[in-house]
């Protein structure tokens, strides 16, 4: 028996992702770029996705700008957001992100604040999980350019009020730029109506059952963008590259599985999530559960075993057929401590044993079952 | 028999992993490279390029490969205590407690939570199990390689766990192992000096971005004479004769002292550097400590013992004697020896038995 619960890492692809993007792999290859019918396979299939993906996220046609992923994604809104905030002022605009955005968000706004001498305020996280709204109402001041607040977080899972902190920009930063990384929002949340708000939206395909190397960025009307990527000015000058046919036709068709089947498995798999979290509650001492089930999406569950090594436990359970992980991982595949755990102000002991279980829409029971019969036992195990 | 392999992504520890391997059942051993240093080395940030090696070796030879990311105790236990010692004048080897600390400790932990009977690693050394099933520390095979020195700390306790599977081999062994296994590591040069120094920051660059370094005055061993300016205290090493210069008898000058909150560096001829007896801390045995009388090295009075001192990596082995001094030794040489820097490791080796490791200790 095997549980795979690492599903905000990668998820498995919907099979009818896999056959939509079978043909653009075999015989419809295709430069939508060209004036032959090849082009036009490619260029119909990568506007009929397009338009299916604009409609799920809430956006228009043209709102929608295909990348390699969700990082090149967030690093396209913060640079290229920042860009046309900073091209329209005489000093460069300050920044403002939640501690606990993705490295695609917080590394890229690092970066560019070193390079650019920008000013960035890293917001910090409540004791709840979501992000402290009166210090970001005290960060976001009228030289603010770009806010990032993302809608899900991807460790704890918690979802974050995209509402209030898009009224928060309007009323105090409204030259601001507002982005939210959404990567993990699509398969547990109307991701259209959650980020409306939003000026930049990122989203990637494996995290709902499309294939790794594809993404795409919201960009609203009006909102003007600078490519990352010169060259030859494809996704309307915003991203330059031939685009990754097989991968979109294929997000397309994840998305619209993961949209149509979203009631039936946020409950199924809320369901599964409490079933596993009220057991190990129960059965492992020493467990304390990160931020209440209602602030986090259905598939999330975040556990800190008090006195264990979390990159010890991953192992164990791997050994004992449960995939599961501990924060994030570095280049070298160590695992580094959460700089969400810190950011909620938690203390580096506190944040030791943290483990992250996430499910998805393929989990079964008898996964479940099986995480339930073997976590305690490798807990005991590495506390013997 | 379960066996983790420590993968250091060199050519010796990939040979350990593929001798294991074979020995034990591919899926029975598993590789793990430690993460140990966080900034950047000669390999590059997080030593990524030796976690890849370490990597593809592992799935080239089909075991299961993890990484375990040790680098805090790094920096609390090699590398803070290196750059302290320093400030204090003392010369740590970093390899030994490496060893002492994360290897032979936290790894062993972390190998028998994960359920592991043992931890391998590719060091040039033996491990021999006695008739009484007590476990003896031998030099590796290849007297070039030997690396008995830097594991001459370890106990029984370490031991029973521990395997050496490239002991029985030549360093040309080993690469031709590797290349007849077309592991990607073959070719790869030995790592040198300190894993997390880079070449071209070296150790004053090193110590200097840690430490505050201190101008200082050589000074005449024996006429305590001002000799001249020395550039950093801290990067003075007791026995050193590079940059030390010429006495005026034309001979080289060696390090004879260090005092570092002094700012002094005593200079002297190379008889003044020379000592006959060394005091050592930290005591290790691989056995139980050889009291009263211990059986191999007894003298007759069953206090003093006999052994072959060895006190740098390849130093030349000193036939010594063994006196107790309360928790720590005094080892006096037949012959007296360059000054050994005090926090350098002496090893002690059995003299009926030159090839087995006794014990060790820090010098004072």
């Amino acid at each position: 028996m095997h549980a795979y619960l690492d599903h905000a890492a990668t998820t498995p692809m919907a099979s009818e992702a896999v056959e939509a993007m079978m043909p653009f792999l075999t015989g419809r290859f295709g430069n939508p770029a060209g004036g032959h019918r090849e082009s036009r396979w490619a260029r119909r299939a990568v506007d009929d996705a397009r338009e299916q993906i604009a409609a799920l996220l809430g956006a228009d046609f043209s709102e929608v700008v295909f990348t390699s992923g969700g990082t090149e994604a967030d690093n396209l809104a913060v640079v290229g957001g920042w860009g046309s905030a900073a091209a329209t002022r005489d000093s460069p605009p300050a920044m403002v992100c939640s501690a606990m955005e993705h490295h695609a968000v917080l590394h890229t706004c690092r970066a560019l604040a070193r390079r650019t001498g920008a000013e960035l305020t890293e917001v910090p996280t409540a004791g709840d999980g979501t992000v402290d709204l009166a210090a970001l109402a005290e960060a976001c001041t009228p030289e603010v350019g770009l806010v990032s607040v993302m809608t899900v977080n991807n460790e704890i899972g918690t979802r974050q009020p995209v509402e209030a902190v898009a009224r928060l920009v309007r009323d105090r930063s409204p030259s601001a730029l507002f982005h939210t990384d959404a990567v993990q929002a699509v398969v547990w949340t109307d991701v259209g109506a959650q980020t409306a708000p939003a000026d930049l939206v990122a989203v990637s395909a494996h995290k709902f059952g499309g294939p790794q190397g594809t993404g795409a960025l919201v960009v609203r009307a009006g909102v003007p963008i600078g490519p990352l990527i010169h060259g030859g000015g494809q996704e309307r000058d915003r991203r330059s590259g031939t685009p990754n046919v097989a991968g979109i036709v294929a997000m397309a068709a994840a998305l619209t599985v993961a949209h149509a089947g979203r009631p039936e498995t946020v409950t199924r798999v809320a369901g599964l999530r409490d079933r596993l979290a009220d057991g190990l509650l129960a059965s492992v001492t020493g467990a304390t559960e990160t931020a209440a089930r209602e602030h986090r999406v259905a598939g999330h569950l975040h556990l800190r075993f008090a006195g264990l090594e979390q990159e010890a436990l991953v192992i164990l359970l791997d050994q004992a057929g449960v995939s599961v992980s501990a924060g994030a991982a570095c280049a070298s595949g160590a695992v580094e401590p959460s700089h969400v755990l810190v950011s909620m102000g938690l203390r580096p002991e506190e944040a030791a044993g943290a483990i992250r279980f996430s499910l998805g829409p393929t989990t079964t029971c008898a996964e479940i079952d099986h995480a339930l019969a073997v976590v305690p036992a490798a807990v005991a195990q590495l506390r013997d | 028999m379960r066996v983790l392999v420590a993968m250091s992504g060199g050519v010796d520890s990939s040979v350990a992993a593929a001798v294991a391997a074979e020995e034990f059942g591919r899926d029975r051993v598993v590789g793990a490279t430690l993460k140990l240093w966080g900034g950047s080395s000669d390999s590059g940030c997080c030593s990524v390029a030796d976690v890849e090696d370490a990597r593809r070796v592992a799935d080239q030879l089909g075991l299961v490969h993890h990484v375990f990311n040790f680098a805090d105790e790094f920096e609390e236990r090699v590398v803070g205590p290196y750059v302290r010692g320093h400030a204090d004048g003392r010369t740590p080897n970093p390899c030994i407690e490496c060893n002492r600390h994360l290897k032979f400790d936290r790894l062993l932990d972390r190998a028998r939570t994960l359920g592991f009977d043992a931890v391998a690693t590719g060091h040039h050394a033996r491990r021999r199990t006695t008739a009484e099933g007590r476990f003896r520390l031998c030099r590796g095979v290849d007297p070039a390689k030997d690396q008995s020195y830097v594991l001459a700390m370890l106990g029984q306790d370490q031991l029973a766990r521990a395997l050496f599977p490239i002991g029985e081999m030549t360093k040309a062994q080993v690469r031709e192992e590797a290349l007849r296994l077309g592991l990607r590591t073959a070719a790869k040069p030995d790592s040198q000096d300190v894993c997390f120094i880079r070449s071209d920051q070296g150790r004053a660059g090193f110590l200097g971005s840690r430490l505050p370094l201190h101008a200082g005055r050589l000074v005449d061993h024996v006429s305590g004479e001002d000799l001249g300016p020395v550039g950093a205290v801290e990067l003075v090493t007791v026995g050193q004769r590079r940059g030390m210069g010429h006495g005026r008898d034309g001979r080289r000058r060696f390090v004879t002292r260090v005092d570092v909150p002094a700012r002094r560096v005593w200079l002297g001829s190379p008889e003044d550097a020379l000592a006959a007896e060394v005091r050592l801390h930290t005591v290790a045995w691989v056995d139980d400590a050889p009291a009263g009388g211990g059986d191999r090295c007894a003298d007759p009075a069953g206090t003093v013992w006999r052994a072959v001192a060895q006190c740098s990596a390849h130093g030349r082995p000193v036939p010594s004697t063994v006196h107790p001094e309360g928790v720590g030794l005094l080892v006096r040489f037949a012959a007296p020896q360059r000054r050994i820097a005090p926090g350098q490791t002496v090893a002690l080796y059995d003299p009926g038995r030159p090839e087995v490791v006794i014990g060790s200790g820090i010098a004072e």
